[in-house]
């Protein structure tokens, strides 16, 4: 367990010295895009010692990597100069929800259609899900973001098209907001989580130990969720895991559909303006879950899994 | 009344929309406390029998005829709920793979509690305290240990212990095992035969033992069922067929026994041929292409089933049959 935290860690510094490096070697210069036509070398010397950018590169690494250790992932170096960390304590909490909303929609829909198409194989229920699962799949998630606009904020009028409502507002609001990116994300995942289950709990239904369910007359919702669906998750969670990731990146796409300031806008905001210090901040966030997210997974295997429980 | 009594049993499988018979004729029966063994070779239906009683075929597989009576009530007529109700509590079973037969990721207390608690009511901690007896009763020393435990902790051997444990654990009246010690050590196996049937006859529980073993059937049964290609084909006490097998396949059968009471040198002999393939339609005795003493009507009709004395078989060259025409021609 020290092992893998350790690890996780060594993972996030990776990425982030990875971005820092890869960063400022894209071409475009940050300084000469802020000033545009309206100042003369002298403003943009001038700029960059201000800005630090004129040291050498290991120099800035050392300083950033310093100040990151501190908490302080720096300013925005484009319009209010505002501090990393205060532009990322706003975004997060908005891509989490909307992650979160999406992945908890996905789940509610994924676990009864695998089961469902797995319990009556070859059934037109099963073939029925197959087919949305495949469409599901199929359909890019801004794609969907739009159709789900025009139908129901636009026409039906029942959602709210664009922006956030933070929690504190109140369940409504919030959620109300959500919704609609959320399923716009969630259904890939959903569809790639179904089928999952759908062929994991088929390979769990042949087993002796569901025979021996069976023999002893349990009822048949007991031998579901007491003796198949345990068994059956346990592939699936890895999948979840590193599904979880592409949830994120999904967000990232999709935010800028709903025009939802999170952790996607900020990155594509920050990249488009060569705002060093907002990029890394907003990378290092991401990867971050990333590694969270599939430490998660490990405990959690523990939990079903006896048998890693005790190794 | 009798507690199991199964007669004429049919089972058939749908593969590709054609249907194909499996068990054509099983018929035997077992009352409370008695131990019947159902001997044959693998393919010859006696697993799938056991599974009709569970009501447990599996997918594309159906009873098409006969009737499987458990106290009178007729299993293959009943619904699926009622099916279910007597599972556990009226008919239990033990399967043959101890290393696969119990859920990996549920501690040993709930598999063993779960029945007792939907089927009986009992209480959490009066399904433990039970559990605690009845893994005592079956040789599990340490049993507050072993229930916390986890199938992976446990032995084979330890493993099919917990499993009769399971079968005994809501009282049943019968219990089906299907070779419980194939997959053991030797050392095991005898143990936990012995358990096995001691148990029931202590119970009073009805046990069906299935097995390829002929050696193990005379020292735990008293009755015994030979099948061969989904037919019974002789029915006798295990006295009665050791002393006087009737079935060309049964005398096969122990003739490939090896015996500690007779000469060292006697050489062991194999019932030759292979099992019929249950896709082909083969008129007559199935056994025939096989038997040392298959006469003409033997490829023609299949023999009927001839009684003397509580001894029964179907064959047209057996020592009963031919009595018994003697007797009718004069």
């Amino acid at each position: 367990m020290l092992r893998r935290l350790i690890g996780s860690v060594i993972v996030m510094w990776a990425v982030a010295t990875l971005v820092f490096f890869m960063l400022r070697f894209v071409p475009g210069d940050p300084v000469a895009a802020m000033l545009a036509d309206a100042g003369g070398p002298d403003e943009i010397a001038a700029m960059k010692r201000q800005l630090g950018l004129d040291r050498s590169l290991f120099v800035q690494y050392a300083i950033w990597f310093q100040n990151m250790l501190h908490g302080d992932l720096g300013a925005s170096i484009y319009g209010s100069r505002a501090a990393v960390t205060d532009v990322l304590a706003e975004a997060i909490p908005r891509t989490l929800s909307l992650s979160l909303l999406a992945f908890v929609i996905a789940l509610i829909i994924a676990v009864p259609a695998g089961i469902l198409s797995a319990t009556r194989r070859n059934s037109a229920t099963d073939t029925t899900v197959s087919l949305l699962a495949f469409l599901g799949l199929s359909m890019p998630d801004f794609w969907l973001a739009i159709l789900l606009i025009i139908v129901f904020a636009a026409n039906l009028q029942w959602l709210p098209a664009i922006g956030y409502a933070p929690l504190a507002d109140g369940l409504w609001p919030w959620l109300s907001h959500l919704i609609l990116p959320a399923v716009a994300i969630g259904t890939a995942f959903s569809a790639i989580i179904a089928r999952m289950i759908r062929s994991s709990l088929l390979e769990v239904l042949k087993s002796d130990y569901m025979r021996t369910a069976r023999a002893k007359g349990l009822t048949p919702w007991m031998i579901m969720f007491g003796h198949a669906l345990p068994n059956a998750m346990i592939p699936v969670i890895t999948v979840i895991g590193i599904a979880f990731a592409l949830l994120i990146s999904g967000a990232v796409v999709v935010e800028n559909v709903f025009a939802i300031k999170g952790l996607g806008r900020v990155l594509i905001e920050g990249i488009l303006n060569r705002d060093y210090p907002v990029v890394q901040g907003a990378v290092l966030v991401v990867s971050a879950i990333f590694v969270f997210s599939n430490l998660i997974v490990d405990l959690l295997y523990g939990v079903i899994d006896p048998r890693i429980r005790l190794n | 009344m009798t507690l199991l009594r199964v007669e004429n049993l049919a089972i058939d499988v749908a593969r590709d929309g054609q249907s194909c018979r499996l068990v054509h004729d099983a018929h035997f029966s077992v009352d409370r406390g008695e131990t019947l063994a159902i001997v044959g070779e693998s393919g010859s239906g006696k697993s799938l029998t056991a599974l009709a009683v569970m009501g447990l075929l599996g997918e594309g597989l159906s009873v098409s005829g006969g009737h499987i009576l458990f106290d009178g009530e007729d299993l293959t007529t009943i619904s699926a709920r009622r099916h279910n109700d007597l599972r556990g509590s009226g008919i239990a079973m033990i399967f043959q793979e101890p290393m696969t037969s119990l859920n990996p990721v549920r501690s040993i207390e709930r598999q063993l509690t779960e029945g007792m608690r939907l089927k009986n009511r009992l209480s959490r901690r009066a399904a433990r305290a039970r559990a605690l007896e009845l893994l005592t009763e079956v040789g599990i020393s340490d049993p507050e240990r072993r229930l916390k435990q986890y199938p992976h902790q446990l032995s084979g051997g330890m493993r099919q212990r917990v499993m009769i444990a399971i079968a005994l654990s809501c009282e049943p009246e019968l219990i089906l095992a299907d070779e419980p010690t194939t997959a053991l050590d030797v050392t095991i196996q005898a143990q936990i035969l012995s358990l096995t049937s001691r148990l029931c006859r202590d119970h009073g529980v009805g046990l069906v033992l299935i097995t390829h073993n002929l050696g193990i059937v005379a020292r735990h049964a008293q009755n015994v069922a030979v099948m061969y290609g989904g037919r019974v084909v002789e029915r006798a006490t295990a006295r009665q067929l050791y002393r006087d097998p009737q079935h060309p396949y049964t005398q096969g059968l122990l003739a490939s026994v090896p015996r500690l009471d007779l000469p060292r040198d006697t050489p062991l002999r194999p019932v030759p041929g292979a099992p019929p393939d249950p896709t082909v339609a083969l008129p007559g005795c199935r056994f025939h292409p096989r038997c040392p003493k298959a006469s003409d009507i033997c490829a023609e009709q299949v023999p009927d089933f001839i009684a003397e004395g509580g001894h029964e078989v179907a064959c047209w060259n057996s020592g009963i049959q031919k009595l018994k025409s003697k007797g009718a021609a004069a």
